[in-house]
């Protein structure tokens, strides 16, 4: 048995490119496996540019999937809240369901909100430019991060702009005296939109953290995933906030 | 001139007093007889795996029966087990009581379980979260102003006459409590906010204890009640105040 | 990533820890150690619990007669600890952790910041729910499932005021943690295998790591949504589980809005049912594996097994309302649960079946010595297994847990099989993998005695509680005496299970003696004392992870002059 194990280059011929554009399974040296995007087998730490990109992306994606179960928690309940009375002691079916009218300046929060993932994908779509990014390997600046900054700032401002919207909403509801504790619908409109919310808050922290991290973390590997992962928890707060908007409007 | 017949006196289930549990038994020995047989085989196999001495080659294949024949074989028992279940559930619980059954309330409170009758009129009265007071002899807040609440009967212990379906509504005022009586095998939480509806049929006369299944708080393991399957006559006499 | 240092499998062997580094193996250790109190706590609960039981008029020392009130704290807290911080916890951040990335290949886990925090969230959690018992009112008594309106509402008991707020917060902060661990061993488990490791040739152990995560992502986020809410009506007046007006104490306390208690059981057994099969699917995974390596042959069939975790995990989800037959809900959903929880005995049973089939040709004695340690345990496991899951079918069948819901029926089942096989799982992956972590052996004459006194004595206690539930006795009693008595003929009966039971908790300073003693005393292990093919077991001779070739099945095979093929050999020279 060998003591040693070489590792010899195998030149895979593409003639028949196999399923995705890779090649076929045994034509690739070593019979297939590892990382999906890895086809030329290479060990971790060796598997290219967006090797640590790709690893946090999947990471926010599994750490969002959870955070999704738990919004799918609250709105089966807020579905069956609707569609559930029960039988009275006197035999009587009651349903004490009152949907909310909800305040209007909730349209101009999801407006805000939609613009502010533009904007932020602006910011994202900064850190990847190439002729920029070659720069950065160089050493020659930072201008990823000078074109990114301003494009986040908006972004903060837009996302705190919804929240004090979102802010407003709540006081107008109080002022008709509805509040958390006042009726169903209440209670629900109260905890969707305060759990959304609380997510944008995170959402704004991260942004924060981006910031801090354009300036001071070494590695433009670093930046590009601060960036970027800010972003994509930004776009899903947004894809969530469509949908909880859309059912609170439409469905109740 | 009654029965222990319900009492939990072995390690065993009670003696049966109920019209569905002559089923229920059998299937509940069945079940168990199926599990303990495939239960007895798996050890032995552990068993003779374990004591099986050394062998100096050991290349060879796992054993092949057991494989997919053995998988169908389970399959088809389990499957078998669940349908004569479903049946027997659906016998007792998709279809609501016969309209001419007995109708009783039972309801769960931290620690007692109330017993209410509707009486000659066949209604319940009314009741009040407001005007609950057990101190003033009103314990399920009984709506005096209701004439249908005047004839009703609150008691402490369950008594129904033998051979006639009861539908009981079952009704909670506080905290979720199960209503369990093992001799009936009848058991089904009282919801809270809700009333929810069993029905069965004692054929056997005698005394069944009823017992809470559900954690409710300090005094769970003493929230008991007795059940009383006499004769008609005797149902009679109790129900109109000359109880024995 | 930061450091080009070769991988060095005699690293997992160094001595030392520290509970802040952020090396997966110091977080998992970490995590162990917490298990390790968590199961001291929780047993020492089940004992003043038992003894309470079977001996209702005992005074504790310093404590005096245990109220009814004790009684059920000490059993929620038991539930509590010993499913979330044990049986969650150990099984897989504990293990996991350790093994995980050596199995696939990794230098490291993907996340190992999150990893440390993952730990200190649940750290903290184990805090907090401790401290409920020093509290004013003590510790909750609504059981670890805490059905509201009872655990939503202060006055229905001592104990139900801050101390089920602490108990909250504790779920709370562990369903965070374990979420964060959750997207860590995910991510490791999709990037960082080396190359050649295939998803079809990772171990069985990984695979269930790995649905047990998906699992736990999915789950613990259910739970948490449903504390949410439950805090709310609490503390906020609303009413999603508490009907409009409830009489606690003769007081009438009204809400706005007519909430349903059965809208936490359906979230709460959302959460509930997987819960179960993450603690016990990395134990078959084990089992799986160790079967394999001890009886030196393959599994009918590697894919096989591979599509039965995933089954059961898939359809873990799907079974929750077998907790529910009695609970008021709809009956024909109850006739959907039914279906699917029978349908679940089928990847379960064929996982058995392969066992079984891989044992039944014998040879587990290897040269006329004894069967080690870790095959005992293993082969307990399965013994347990088969014992608390065949009771399954039964207590799926929703007419017959009409009788047998809530009694000590359901109390045996789940303890043969959580209590009893998970933690076997444990013991088995203590005793495989202490070389791994450490370069020694354990000692193979405790660990004997140890398995043998935990065998017998877990089932002499354990067994007799189905008779308590053919009997009738529902569960949380703090008494059989009283003025009812209604279940007193079976305290014979309970006394003796308390009594196996203490047994059965002694037995355990057995294996925490092995353990600690055969830190520095055990007898040095090869670099692969168990001839296994997975490549936490690379020899250290080999600079790098090589490129993977094979599965880790390849037992029973003529390779070099052995019966077994490594992941980490190279292909054979054909091409």
């Amino acid at each position: 048995m060998p003591l040693t194990v070489t590792r010899t280059p195998v030149e895979v011929e593409r003639k028949e490119p196999g399923f995705g554009g890779r090649p076929p399974m045994d034509r690739r040296p070593t019979g297939g496996g590892g990382d999906g995007e890895n086809w030329e087998n290479r060990p971790p730490g060796r598997r290219g540019p967006r090797e640590l990109l790709g690893r946090y992306r999947l990471g926010l994606f599994f750490a969002l999937a959870g955070d999704m179960m738990f919004f799918v928690a609250i709105i089966s309940a807020f579905f069956v809240r609707q569609t559930t009375g029960h039988i009275d002691a006197r035999n009587q079916y009651i349903l004490d369901w009152h949907p909310l009218s909800i305040p209007p300046i909730l349209w101009l929060n999801t407006a805000v909100i939609l613009l502010s993932s533009v904007t932020m994908e602006m910011a994202r779509r900064q850190m990847f430019r190439e002729n920029d990014v070659l720069e950065e390997w160089l050493g020659l600046g930072r201008p990823t991060m000078r074109r990114a900054v301003p494009w986040l700032v908006i972004t903060s401002v837009l996302g705190s702009v919804f929240l004090g919207g979102q802010w407003i909403a709540w006081k107008q509801l109080q002022t008709e005296g509805i509040f958390f504790a006042s009726n169903p619908a209440s209670h629900f409109f109260y905890l969707i939109t305060g759990a959304h919310g609380l997510h944008l808050l995170i959402g704004i922290f991260a942004m924060v953290g981006a910031f801090w991290a354009l300036y001071a973390a070494k590695r433009l590997e670093i930046r590009q995933i601060a960036v970027d992962c800010s972003a994509w928890y930004w776009h899903t707060m947004g894809l969530f906030w469509i949908f909880l908007f859309g059912m609170l409007v439409y469905f109740q | 001139m009654t029965l222990l017949a319900g009492a939990p006196s072995s390690w065993w289930m009670p003696a049966n007093g109920a019209a569905h549990g002559a089923a229920f038994d059998h299937e509940m020995v069945l079940s168990l007889v199926i599990v303990g047989v495939l239960m007895i085989i798996a050890k032995a196999i552990l068993v003779a795996s374990a004591l099986s001495p050394a062998r100096e080659r050991a290349a060879e294949r796992p054993v092949n029966f057991f494989g997919l024949g053995t998988l169908i074989v389970l399959t088809v028992v389990f499957a078998w087990l669940l349908i004569r279940a479903e049946r027997m559930r659906a016998q007792q619980r998709f279809t609501g009581a016969d309209p001419t059954a007995m109708q009783v309330e039972v309801v769960g409170e931290q620690f007692v379980w109330y017993f209410r009758y509707p009486g000659p009129d066949a209604t319940f009265g009314t009741t009040r979260p407001e005007l609950v007071d057990a101190a003033a002899g009103n314990p399920l807040g009984l709506d005096r102003r209701d004439s249908r609440a005047a004839d009703d009967r609150v008691t402490s212990e369950l008594v129904l006459p033998v051979d006639r379906e009861v539908d009981v509504r079952l009704r909670s005022l506080d905290v979720i409590h199960g209503f369990f009586i093992p001799g009936m095998r009848v058991k089904q939480n009282a919801l809270p906010g809700s009333t929810l509806h069993i029905h069965f049929t004692p054929d056997l006369i005698g005394e069944y204890p009823i017992v809470c299944s559900q954690v409710c708080g300090l005094g769970h393991y003493r929230m008991q009640a007795q059940l009383r399957v006499v004769n008609e006559a005797d149902f009679e006499h109790w129900l109109t105040g000359r109880a024995k | 990533m930061k450091d080009e240092a070769a991988f060095a499998p005699a690293a997992a062997r160094r001595s030392g820890w520290s509970p802040f580094s952020r090396d997966h193996r110091d977080v998992a250790i970490s995590y162990l150690l917490l298990s390790l109190v968590a199961v001291a706590v929780g047993t020492l609960l089940s004992v003043v619990m038992r003894l309470h039981l079977a001996w209702p008029d005992v005074k504790l020392p310093f404590w005096g007669v245990i109220k009814p009130e004790d009684y059920l704290a000490l059993v929620t807290m038991h539930g509590t600890m010993m499913i979330f911080f044990v049986l969650t916890t150990a099984p897989q951040n504990g293990f996991g952790n350790l093994v995980l990335p050596a199995q696939v290949g990794a230098r490291e886990m993907a996340f190992p910041a999150i990893n440390l925090a993952s730990f200190w969230t649940t750290f903290a959690a184990f805090t907090v729910l401790i401290s409920a018992f020093f509290v004013r009112g003590g510790a909750p008594i609504s059981g670890w499932t805490s059905y509201p309106p009872f655990s939503a509402i202060a006055s229905t008991g001592p104990g139900q005021g801050l101390g089920m707020d602490l108990w909250l917060a504790s779920i709370a902060l562990f369903c965070i943690g374990s979420s964060m661990a959750a997207v860590n061993m995910l991510t490791t488990v999709v990037r960082r295998r080396c190359a050649g490791m295939t998803m079809g040739r990772m171990p069985l152990t990984v695979w269930a790591w790995f649905v047990s995560a998906l699992s736990t992502l999915l789950a613990f986020s259910v739970l948490f949504a449903a504390l949410v809410m439950l805090f709310c009506d609490r503390h906020c007046g609303t009413s999603f589980f508490v009907p409009a007006s409830e009489i606690v104490n003769g007081q009438l306390l009204a809400r706005r809005g007519d909430g349903s208690p059965l809208l936490w059981l359906h979230l709460f057994w959302f959460f509930g049912h997987p819960e179960v099969y993450i603690a016990i699917l990395p134990g078959m995974g084990l089992a799986s594996m160790l079967v394999m390596n001890f009886t030196r042959r393959r599994l009918p069939s590697y894919r096989g097994m591979i599509a039965t975790t995933i089954l059961i995990g898939l359809l873990g989800f799907m079974v929750w309302g077998h907790h529910m037959f009695v609970s008021g809900m709809n009956p024909y959903a109850s006739t959907a649960f039914a279906l699917t929880t029978m349908a679940i005995a089928l990847p379960s049973s064929a996982t058995v079946l392969a066992w079984l089939g891989t044992l039944a040709r014998g040879g587990l004695r290897r040269n006329g010595g004894d069967i080690p340690a870790a095959m005992l345990f293993t082969l307990g496991f399965i013994s347990f297994f088969v014992s608390g899951g065949l009771t399954g079918p039964v207590l799926a069948q929703p007419n017959l847990d009409a009788y047998l819901h809530n009694t000590f029926f359901v109390v045996a089942h789940f303890h043969l099989i959580m209590g009893m096989a998970a933690v076997f799982g444990l013991f088995a992956a203590t005793h495989y993998w202490f070389p791994f972590f450490n370069g020694r052996l354990m000692n193979e004459r405790l660990g004997r005695w140890h398995f043998w006194l935990t065998l017998v004595s877990a089932y002499l206690a354990f067994f007799p509680m189905h008779f308590a539930g053919m009997a009738g006795e529902p569960r949380h009693f703090s008494q059989l005496t009283g003025s009812l008595g209604t279940f007193a003929h079976l305290i014979p009966l309970h006394r003796w299970i308390s009594a196996w039971a203490f047994v059965l908790a002694a037995a355990q300073m057995l294996f925490l003696t092995n353990v600690f003693h055969s830190l520095k005393q055990g007898s040095p292990a090869g670099s692969n004392p168990w001839a296994a093919t997975t490549l936490e077991w690379l020899p250290p001779a080999l600079g790098e992870i090589p490129a993977v070739h094979c599965s880790p099945d390849e037992y029973g095979v003529r390779h070099a002059g052995r019966d077994f093929k490594g992941q980490w050999e190279p292909p054979p020279e054909q091409e």
